[in-house]
């Protein structure tokens, strides 16, 4: 599994993905199973809205004083007989990992669903060394048998239909009977439910992700439906908990309040089916629970956002809601983004990990729609910041020279209403003679990548300025 | 410079604070030691029957059962009822929890064992240390009283729950703890359980079941 970005290659993956066009196939239920449970969840909560608000401070709150929550948190972890390590880099918090495994003689690993293992490439650097790592979320366990990375944050295989996945499970499950009968989805679960069941039982280590990190009690919490991150962190002799640095919250009320949020705009569902608080490694008198119990907080560009226009976007609690909702994204699908933050919130979060020059197109790909920031939990505003990697991609001159030369020619005129006023009135007069057999353009000169995909309707033949000033701004 | 302290700089620097500032620290320590309540919704703040209706209403909701019992002489019948009805074995395993021990098991055909899972059992046991009605969840604590593991490996999970335990919202579960293990202090582990395990993960189609318990069957006792 590469983590290698391809963001840069966003318009042919793009292209690509369109062209295929098994992106909307697929993510046909979205609307049913995401969208609409999200509005009913939503409508039967009146303090929703003041939730969000609360949400929002919380995270404010705690981003202003991150520095002494982390402190307070690394206490507390500690004296509940914890480990903490502190990463700044990818390359880091891998080898953090695989030391501990290392160290307890770790043979397999079971995994918890994490978009942090996913940033730092985990999987990967822990099978150079010769240790197995087994993915137990579901979605997870399908896409590491095809060895994709994931489409969607939180249902990480969205993009394959029961058949492809049915055609996976016979390639790999080869000491099951061939002729079994797998045409039923539930028969799909059941296969993946027994096959990892012996994999949590036999692992050494067990590595989940956190929503949330507790800086009063030094707790991590986990959030999930299917119960797998919780076998992963009670059954191995080991539990490591890798979370980036922004995840930490004050006290158990806040938690309480995001919760409240979180699974609403992710599923629809009004709590998770399992919500867990984990505190340290099993105490003297408990019968199960890991021996030992570690915590790596990575960085990795998260602590220079702060301060600056994307520091909002470390409010994200990676609910998925702006994804679901974004009209982009249900064309062309989270590959094409070509890291693993898709959708909006991958937008704004990947130009600030990898680099404006290297995901620029990605706050470009959006219509400014809106939906994303109007369902956000944490309101973040994403277009705003959209926008803001905009203006940085121009003032380090990473745009292609058409562009900047185009933007140039506009501000010529745009400068100088008399002119830009005559020269609109002129084109659209003469465009409406050009085009007034057809009503459209297949093609115009210098607007290729416009009319490749769709035509250019022939103007009315009047500017907007003018209907406005003819109707009296009416 | 330890990759914390680069870290931790870093923070600070994009702050533009020193981190030693009195006035930071007495913020967020006092924010620790208070614990404010935020928002809490309307929907649970109801008498005690109102509650468990509530409750039952929203376990119901996620493809929980839940069965009322008069007194806790009367859980053991209950499951093994629970366990005929659904062709189960009349096996069970439980922690050493006194409120379950003290139970009258003996009375029914029940083989029940004592300790943890090791994931050969089919149906386990374990008592709510409370349960929140704003959502049907329930609340878990750890311990050699009630393990994890029993939460989780057996395909059958069923929780007893006193209904004079029962708290109106999520707030009221952190009271409970607070009093129990003091402030600042957490069980290894608490579990939130709400329902049974799902998982949409194939073409977004909701299946009980996934690595969790596949049933969850609460008893309600209510004297």
């Amino acid at each position: 599994m590469s983590v290698h970005p391809t963001s840069h290659s966003f318009k042919d993956n793009a292209s690509r993905a369109i062209a295929d066009g098994s992106v909307p196939r697929a993510l046909k239920n979205v609307r049913q199973n995401f969208i609409d449970k999200r509005v009913k969840a939503v409508d039967a909560l009146p303090e929703f809205e003041a939730l969000r608000e609360s949400a929002r401070e919380i995270k404010n709150h705690t981003l202003a004083h991150l520095d002494l929550y982390l402190e307070r948190y690394e206490q507390k972890v500690k004296d509940s007989g914890g480990h903490v390590h502190f990463a700044v880099d990818s390359a880091e918090a891998r080898n953090i990992v695989l030391d501990i495994c290392r160290k307890v003689g770790a043979r397999t690993v079971t995994k918890g669903k994490s978009m942090i293992s996913e940033e730092i490439g985990l999987n990967g650097h822990l099978e150079a060394a010769g240790i197995v790592p087994v993915e137990t979320d579901l979605g997870e366990y399908i896409i590491q048998l095809r060895g994709e990375t994931p489409s969607h944050i939180i249902a990480p295989a969205v993009h394959l239909t029961k058949d492809q996945i049915e055609k996976d499970f016979r390639r790999v499950h080869t000491q099951l009977d061939p002729n079994r009968d797998l045409t039923e989805k539930r028969s799909l679960l059941t296969e993946a439910r027994t096959m990892l069941r012996e994999k949590f039982l036999a692992a050494d280590v067990g590595i989940t992700g956190a929503n949330f990190l507790i800086a009063e009690t030094g707790s991590s919490v986990i959030v999930t439906n299917e119960g797998n991150g919780d076998l992963t962190q009670i059954l191995p002799r080991v539990h490591i908990v890798i979370a980036s640095i922004e995840k930490v919250v004050p006290t158990l009320e806040d938690v309480s309040q995001i919760l409240r949020v979180l699974a609403r705009s992710a599923t629809g569902q009004e709590m998770s089916v399992y919500t867990t608080f984990s505190t340290g490694p099993r105490r003297a008198t408990d019968v199960d629970g890991p021996e030992e119990y570690h915590v790596v907080l990575l960085d990795n560009g998260r602590s220079a956002m702060l301060g600056t226009e994307f520091q909002d976007m470390l409010r994200c609690i990676r609910c998925a809601a702006c994804m679901n909702h974004c009209p982009v994204y249900h064309q062309i699908g989270g590959h094409a983004y070509g890291w693993i933050y898709p959708g909006p919130m991958g937008s704004v979060l990947t130009p600030s990990l990898i680099g404006v020059d290297k995901a620029g197109h990605l706050p470009n790909a959006s219509t400014f729609c809106g939906r994303c920031e109007s369902v956000c939990p944490m309101k973040i505003p994403l277009p705003k910041m959209m926008r803001h990697w905009r203006e940085r991609e121009f003032e380090r001159n990473l745009n292609p020279a058409v562009a900047r030369y185009g933007l140039g020619f506009w501000a010529f005129f745009a400068k100088k209403p008399w002119l830009y006023n005559l020269s609109t009135r002129v084109a659209a007069k003469a465009m409406k003679l050009m085009g007034r057999n057809k009503g459209r353009f297949q093609s115009l000169p210098g607007l290729g990548a416009w009319t490749q995909y769709r035509d250019f309707a022939v103007p009315e033949g009047e500017t907007f300025q003018a209907q406005w000033k003819k109707r009296a701004g009416k | 410079m330890s990759s914390r302290d680069t870290i931790f700089a870093s923070i600070r620097r994009s702050l533009h604070v020193k981190g030693d500032e009195r006035i930071r620290s007495t913020i967020v320590d006092e924010r620790l030691d208070r614990s404010p309540k935020g928002v809490v919704p309307a929907r649970a703040q109801l008498d005690s029957a109102g509650k468990l209706a509530l409750f039952i209403e929203k376990a119901e909701g996620v493809q929980a059962t839940v069965a009322r019992v008069l007194s806790p002489k009367d859980v053991p019948g209950e499951v093994a009822r629970y366990l005929r009805d659904n062709n189960l074995p009349a096996a069970l395993r439980m922690g050493d929890d006194p409120r379950l021990s003290a139970m009258p098991w003996k009375d029914t055909a029940l083989d029940v064992t004592t300790g943890r899972s090791n994931g050969l059992d089919l149906s386990g046991i374990t008592h709510a240390e409370t349960a929140v009605a704003e959502t049907g969840t329930l609340a878990i604590l750890s311990g050699h009283e009630n393990p994890t593991t029993l939460n989780f490996l057996p395909d059958n999970h069923i929780v007893v729950l006193n209904a004079s335990d029962l708290v109106a919202d999520l707030e009221s579960v952190w009271a409970r703890v607070r009093k129990k293990v003091g402030k600042g202090e957490m069980p290894r582990t608490v579990n939130f359980v709400t329902g049974p395990s799902r998982s949409g993960d194939i073409e977004q189609t909701i299946l009980l079941g996934a690595h969790g318990p596949r049933a969850l069957h609460i008893v309600v006792v209510e004297g």
